[in-house]
């Protein structure tokens, strides 16, 4: 009896926490696809797919900054890579001194709040004319993933058997073969979640595109700001569940790509 | 292996990044909250405004973030503890499966989910309107500092317990289990054992996230429209509707102490005991 009583009780909790989680969720759902709610109205009076319409409509506003945000993850995963494998490579695999000071470096953007630093980016920038370009907004996207780029790349390449190196240099191949035909793949997986860290990152990136982007770029995030500032809960909750989608998918999916082997080895 | 001079060649290109797009504005931030523009001096004249205009707004940041900090670290313990130690197996695995869903769900997603649910004629009043549980009347907008707060727990109280959770799956179990055969309780295991051991791991995951609360401005621009708020809305409004970098890198030096304290106090703490190991 105890034990029904108990299985009662935690049903309980895991119900209050389910509504938690999932309440806020399905009500931006639910706003997404309202033509008309008005109070007192529990529910939308109408549903429909207007404001869907709209969102992608290809030369609105709102497509635009669809597209810019993808533009510039893709270019922020790019810019990342070329910068992260070659300073993974030498973090998990070279012989630096003070290795651990140089994996620190990585995290003092995390240590600090990013406000302040994003204001006087922007202030930098001003003067080099980088204010609402790509290329700005990509470097600070940069910056934002760079502890994560870094030190996944840095724990996927520690996480690479060297005897398989030794192997292959021993029949022969270049260092730049071995790591092209043996480091790289094997250490690939890792290399991929770092670059979807950086993607969804960049994607979800707000304060410092609000500070670098204007006044030319807007991206997704900034689109759902402006439109719930001006009351337009339609089109905030499409971007919301826009952006919500990638985000939940990598939530189940992470653990796919980032093997336990790889995890033990993140920021040793 | 690659050759020490190689690897500083490779590793060069990152740090050439971190030192142009983070060190020196940091570097300018500091600096800058000391330059008084319109008097073309150096001195401490932006530190007096921010205090007579923002004492109350550096107040309330300090105990939105020092509040949702304290609830993030009682939810994942609570929710990593059941993981750990609980005895269902079907609630275990549905927990499991359950508390991560806020985990990568950006700030301003987060902001505008809330700002539909919790507000006067949101979902969270009306669904306890038809339970009988509230009558309208009584409903109220919770689009203030609990929104915030509750915004802030709702999304980093998942980063928090995946760090925890983690750290006590890691730990050895003969431990836990000759408390068990002992009859101790579930609630002084967790406490007693499990939870001293990934302290640690706990104080890094809170760190992390109050640092992030601090910098984050969205929640508190898209939540909460009135007065006091918090810091970072401050520092924004100086720099669109002034363009007075001075306050406002003094308003960013006040957070950077705000950060400081804490993890000041957690070195501290981490040197003593590290010392008192060697010793």
């Amino acid at each position: 009896m105890t034990s029904l009583l108990r299985s009662g009780l935690v049903g309980l909790a895991l119900a209050l926490l389910a509504s938690a989680i999932f309440g806020p969720i399905s009500n931006i759902l639910l706003w997404a696809f309202t033509e008309q709610w008005y109070f007192p109205a529990k529910l939308p009076q109408a549903f429909g797919f207007s404001f869907w319409e709209r969102v992608f409509r290809p030369q609105g506003n709102a497509f635009a900054s669809l597209l810019n945000s993808v533009v510039i993850a893709m270019m922020t995963v790019a810019v990342s890579l070329a910068i992260a494998i070659p300073a993974g490579l030498a973090l998990g695999r070279g012989r630096l001194p003070l290795r651990v000071l140089f994996l620190l470096v990585f995290l003092l953007p995390q240590a600090f709040p990013s406000l302040a630093v994003h204001m006087n980016i922007a202030r930098i920038f001003y003067t080099l004319g980088l204010n609402g370009t790509f290329l700005g907004v990509v470097l600070v996207h940069a910056l934002q993933g760079m502890v994560f780029s870094v030190w996944i790349a840095a724990a996927a390449f520690a996480a690479v058997d060297p005897q398989l190196e030794e192997a292959a240099s021993n029949m022969g191949a270049t260092p730049f073969t071995v790591f092209r035909t043996v480091t790289l793949p094997l250490a690939l997986p890792g290399v991929m979640a770092s670059a979807i860290f950086v993607f969804l990152i960049s994607l979800d990136e707000f304060t410092g595109t609000y500070f670098v982007g204007v006044p030319d770029i807007t991206t997704m995030p900034l689109l759902l700001f402006t439109a719930a500032m001006e009351g337009n809960y339609q089109i905030a909750s499409i971007t919301a569940l826009l952006l919500l989608v990638p985000s939940i998918g990598f939530m189940l999916v992470i653990e796919r790509f980032l093997k336990a082997d790889v995890l033990a080895k993140v920021g040793h | 292996m690659i050759s020490r001079k190689a690897s500083l060649v490779l590793v060069g290109p990152a740090l050439a990044l971190m030192a142009t797009l983070f060190l020196l504005p940091l570097g300018y931030s500091l600096i800058w909250a000391f330059r008084e523009e319109e008097a073309d001096r150096w001195g401490l004249g932006n530190f007096a405004k921010a205090w007579e205009f923002y004492s109350a707004d550096i107040l309330f940041s300090l105990v939105i973030v020092t509040l949702s900090t304290v609830l993030i670290g009682i939810f994942s313990i609570a929710i990593a503890g059941y993981l750990t130690l609980g005895r269902i197996p079907w609630a275990v695995a549905l927990l499991r499966w359950l508390y991560r869903w806020p985990l990568f769900i950006p700030f301003v997603v987060a902001a505008q989910v809330m700002r539909t649910f919790l507000a006067k004629n949101g979902m969270m009043n009306n669904a306890l309107v038809e339970l009988g549980l509230l009558t309208p009347f009584q409903t109220a907008s919770f689009l203030d500092w609990r929104g915030i707060v509750i915004t802030f727990v709702w999304k980093q109280t998942p980063f928090v317990t995946l760090l925890v959770a983690g750290a006590m799956a890691s730990l050895d179990r003969s431990m836990i289990e000759a408390a068990q055969n002992l009859g101790a309780r579930r609630g002084r295991i967790l406490f007693g054992i499990v939870v001293p051991q990934v302290a640690q791991t706990l104080m890094v995951g809170l760190i992390l996230s109050y640092v992030t609360m601090m910098s984050v401005l969205s929640v508190p621009m898209m939540i909460n429209a009135q007065q006091p708020t918090m810091l970072t809305v401050d520092m924004a409004w100086r720099i669109n509707a002034y363009g007075d970098y001075g306050v406002a890198n003094a308003l960013g030096f006040i957070a950077y102490l705000m950060t400081a304290c804490v993890t000041w106090v957690y070195l501290r703490k981490e040197l003593r005991e590290r010392g008192a190991h060697a010793r």
